[in-house]
């Protein structure tokens, strides 16, 4: 990589005089004034001459065989240029593993006849215009060979089995615990099918251009999608180009995924720029979503609330072509301390697609069961749920034994305690009324682990006294661009405004997605070493070639030689709410979010980070359901209408701040912030709607229905 | 209406005019053309975004003669002859209009692709409010009451339309509150580009 071109043949070295101290201080987006007057392009927004526009075609039934694409009426349609299906298509390579191992074969488009789910890719429309594309796709007849599909999930399906990929975690003897404790909870919990649905659809424009492919695409890594490109078309990995500067959300859903595939296959086939835009309808069967669950959690305690027995079973679902586990039980691994601990997660395959990773994965609907456990356990010891989860406070990992790298889960309590008022709160349920509104409070912990994986940067000093950072790093709305910015600024003790930070070109080299809170800690690391490296170049001193001098990095040796410790995020979760007994209806009042996540590189972005993730626990405590149809095998209402998430109206004023959470240790000392918001919120909230009514609320969403035939009053289950 | 003299009208397509952003635009459409891909892929106004193409998310809103709609239940041909403002057409020039300034400022806002929708509401929020418009959560709907309180109550529910995954709707309010507060102060059509500093 060489620096950009100047006029200037050296400049002076020493540069860094001004600003240190970036990382802390509240930044707006560096593509702030881009995305509030319009000008930043999405994928799909990039103009070529020659487009072409692909309308996929999604399968009808839930399982059996293709019987024929009739495919001939359609070509002869005004501005059709292509049908392409699994008779014609060419031909994919599915041997290969990426970075999470054997891919989802829902990237290998059009290889066979075999239909396993509705909504699977059987055949991609090309025509000159969207109207045309669209027309022909819907006119396409395809005709099937039906065959009986089961997608009903409930615990305990014969099909159930404990997957490899999840193993169990086990200590003590659960049963001799239980027999010997004071006080049981053994609950059931269940938590819904839930779909990310980012706001901007996934989108590709794929050419061949020069010899290579290149891809305009929607996604969380582009490093890991050109790889995968790459991969199943036989190309050379130099061969392929990705890039994704602006993304409209993505929360797990953005991997590989069959547009980006089909544009690509449609642009090799016609050699010309051809685009794949997905409906909102097509994005419930294509990108993933959250599996529904069944959870059982049993604890057993002393009187004073000392935990002797810790039980979390959990059951999720996948699809019958590849096995994707939603580890609700390892939720309490690192949380609480107890004689003996028992922790599953088993899976059932049905006639579905398959899950995948959505915003806390394991974590969102595992929470929303412990955490509401541990307040049923507060209940019946009669103690306050923070003092509960104070008396069993782990030393080391309760599994692992494992020294925990820090750990200030106990401070956030004490923090947002003070902050929330929760001295003040009379425990009893169901005696606070205003109106026709029942009130209550509730607490839950949080807590999502703190990972790293390897990647690369490079950090050039341009002639012209600026620095340019090239990483494929990808800015999905996190505020990533703008933290790695400050990052860089600290790192070459320079002004923010000299960083050009350039990002999500897969030909910057491999880095990690971004993806389980990793993103930025990991890209931070990488940044760091190139910049400390380039800054003991300059101080050699002499001047800087027109070129510029670059410096890389490459954090794979040193993300491997991190000590094994417990590593997590913690945080401290509080809700209010009214609930209106005679209509159903639950209001979240407000929300207070403390968390200790390391260091925080830029407080405003940070903040939209937590507060956005408690919007999505409310969102998963009251609204998000999607409806399975089991005659069909398909969704009921599969839109933004039939699948409610929170709106304006839904969410009051959320707060989130942070305690102070140093980690002298660490190499980078900045934790992930993109998914800790998420964890425990459902459970505040249902906990709040227990003191409210005295009714627990096991299965999510609490919806009107529920609330109504639940009624109030007494200690009643829903 | 559709000009019915023009050579390139067919019993599927017709060429029309657009007023954009104070542009004036004549292009042949196919019929079956909404607003919103008239905008996006034929006058690479992309700033106005498709979230649903359905009219459940509020991403493509845009103002048509002043009143927010969203341009995806729209067709291009029902738009001729009325004055369509995108985001393109918000600033002037340079200068943030104060909706947008706040929203930077303010942080109202995360991946972005709701953001040209929830300023184009916002513009709209603030005008319907201004003359008088109650909404569902305004206590008093009588006109002798006067304009509402535009308090964070109204204005969650005035831009409920408008979806946003990110969860970026507590800084969206009070971005909307700021700009609202700024033109009760300055007359309507007055540009702000002051930075303000970036409230935590």
């Amino acid at each position: 990589m060489t620096g950009t071109t100047t006029t200037t043949t050296t400049t002076a070295t020493t540069a860094a005089t001004a600003t240190f101290g970036a990382v802390g201080a509240a930044h707006t987006r560096v593509e702030g004034v881009a995305k509030v007057t319009g000008a930043a392009r999405y994928a799909g927004e990039v103009p070529y001459p020659e487009l072409a526009h692909g309308w996929l075609v999604l399968s009808t039934v839930a399982r059996g065989r293709i019987r024929a694409v009739e495919s001939a009426p359609v070509l002869a349609m005004p501005g059709v240029v292509a049908v392409l299906h699994h008779e014609n298509a060419p031909r994919l390579n599915g041997d290969y593993t990426n970075a999470f191992g054997v891919p989802d074969p829902i990237a290998q488009i059009f290889q066979h006849d075999r239909v396993p789910f509705v909504g699977w890719p059987v055949a991609l429309v090309v025509a000159e215009t969207p109207e045309q594309a669209r027309e022909a796709a819907e006119a396409l007849v395809v005709e099937y060979d039906e065959e009986p599909h089961d997608v009903v999930f409930a615990a305990g399906l014969p099909g159930v089995y404990a997957p490899e990929s999840a193993p169990a975690a086990q200590k003590g003897d659960l049963e001799v615990e239980l027999a010997a404790s004071a006080v049981v909870v053994d609950a059931e919990y269940s938590t819904p099918e839930e779909h990310h649905n980012p706001m901007e659809p996934h989108a590709a424009i794929a050419r061949w251009d020069g010899g290579r492919l290149e891809v305009v695409d929607s996604n969380q890594g582009s490093r890991f999608v050109a790889d995968e490109l790459a991969k199943l078309f036989s190309l050379d990995p130099q061969s392929v180009r990705v890039r994704s500067e602006h993304v409209g959300g993505g929360f797990g859903s953005k991997g590989t995924r069959p547009h980006s595939v089909a544009a690509a296959m449609a642009a090799t086939v016609l050699q010309r720029p051809v685009r794949v835009v997905l409906t909102r309808r097509q994005m419930f069967s294509l990108v993933g979503y959250r599996s529904p669950t069944a959870q059982r959690v049993r604890l057993g305690a002393d009187a004073d609330g000392r935990l002797r027995a810790f039980d979390h079973r959990a059951e999720c679902l996948t699809s019958t072509v590849y096995e994707f586990v939603e580890r609700a039980a390892e939720f309490g691994r690192a949380m609480y301390d107890s004689d003996a601990h028992y922790s599953q997660t088993r899976v059932v395959p049905l006639d579905v697609p398959t899950p995948s990773w959505m915003r806390a994965p394991g974590e969102a609907p595992g929470s929303f069961a412990l955490e509401s456990a541990l307040d049923e356990l507060a209940e019946k010891c009669g103690l306050d749920p923070i003092a509960l989860r104070a008396r069993n406070e782990p030393a080391v990992g309760p599994v692992s034994g494992l020294p925990f790298s820090g750990r200030n889960l106990l401070a956030c309590f004490e923090e947002g305690a003070s902050r929330f008022g929760w001295a003040d709160r009379d425990p009893r349920p169901g005696v606070r009324r205003e109106g026709r509104w029942l009130l209550g409070t509730g607490t839950a912990a949080s807590t999502f682990p703190v990972l790293s994986a390897p990647s690369t940067a490079a950090v050039t000093a341009e002639p012209d006294g600026t620095f340019t950072v090239r990483i494929t790093a990808s800015d999905i709305g996190t505020g990533a661009r703008t933290a790695l910015t400050l990052i860089a600024a600290d790192a070459l003790e320079v002004a923010p405004e000299r960083i050009r930070m350039r990002i999500a070109d897969s030909d910057f080299g491999f880095a990690m997605i971004a993806g389980g809170s990793m993103g930025t800690r990991s890209w931070a690391w990488a940044i760091r070493v190139a910049a400390d490296e380039l800054r003991e170049r300059l101080a050699l001193g002499g001047g800087i070639p027109p070129e510029g001098i670059t410096a890389r990095s490459d954090t794979s040796q040193a993300v491997g030689a991190l000590e094994q410790k417990e590593r997590h995020s913690f945080g401290a979760q509080f809700a209010e709410v009214a609930v209106d007994v005679t209509s159903g209806e639950v209001r979240v009042r407000r929300m207070l979010g403390i968390f200790a996540a390391g260091r925080i590189v830029n407080p405003l972005t940070a903040r939209g980070q937590f507060v956005g993730g408690m919007v999505w626990g409310l969102s998963m405590a009251l609204h998000e359901e999607a409806h399975r149809d089991r005659a069909s095998g398909g969704h009921v209402g599969a839109d933004l209408a039939g699948y409610h998430f929170s709106a304006h109206a839904d969410v009051p004023d959320i707060e989130a701040d942070w305690v102070d959470d140093p980690d002298p240790g660490d190499p980078v000392g900045i934790k992930g912030i993109g998914e800790i918001g998420v964890v425990g919120a459902a459970a505040a909230i249902a906990n709040a709607v227990w003191h409210a009514t005295g009714v627990r609320h096991r299965n999510l969403p609490i919806r009107p229905d529920r609330v109504l035939l639940a009624g109030a009053g007494g200690d009643r289950d829903a | 209406m559709a000009p019915t003299t023009s050579s390139a009208t067919t019993s599927t397509s017709s060429t029309i005019t657009l007023h954009v952003n104070g542009e004036k635009y004549t292009l042949p459409v196919d019929h079956r053309t909404t607003l919103l891909d008239a905008l996006r892929e034929r006058l690479d106004l992309t700033g106005t975004k498709k979230g649903c193409d359905q009219g459940q998310c509020g991403a493509c809103t845009v103002l048509l003669d002043g009143r927010r709609a969203v341009s995806c239940l729209q067709l291009a041909v029902a738009a001729e002859g009325r004055e369509i403002t995108t985001i393109e057409g918000v600033a002037d020039g340079e200068r943030l209009h104060p909706v947008q300034q706040a929203f930077l400022d303010l942080d109202g806002y995360q991946c972005g692709y709701c953001t040209p929708g929830q300023i184009c509401s916002a513009l709209a929020v603030i005008e319907e409010h201004a003359a008088g418009w109650p909404s569902a959560v305004t206590a008093d709907v009588r006109p002798e009451a006067g304009v509402p309180q535009l308090t964070p109550e109204e204005i969650r529910e005035r831009m409920s339309g408008n979806l946003c995954r990110c969860g970026a709707y507590v800084s969206i309010v009070q971005a909307v509150a700021r700009a609202a507060q700024s033109s009760d102060t300055r007359s309507s059509d007055t540009r702000s580009s002051e930075t303000k500093e970036a409230a935590a």
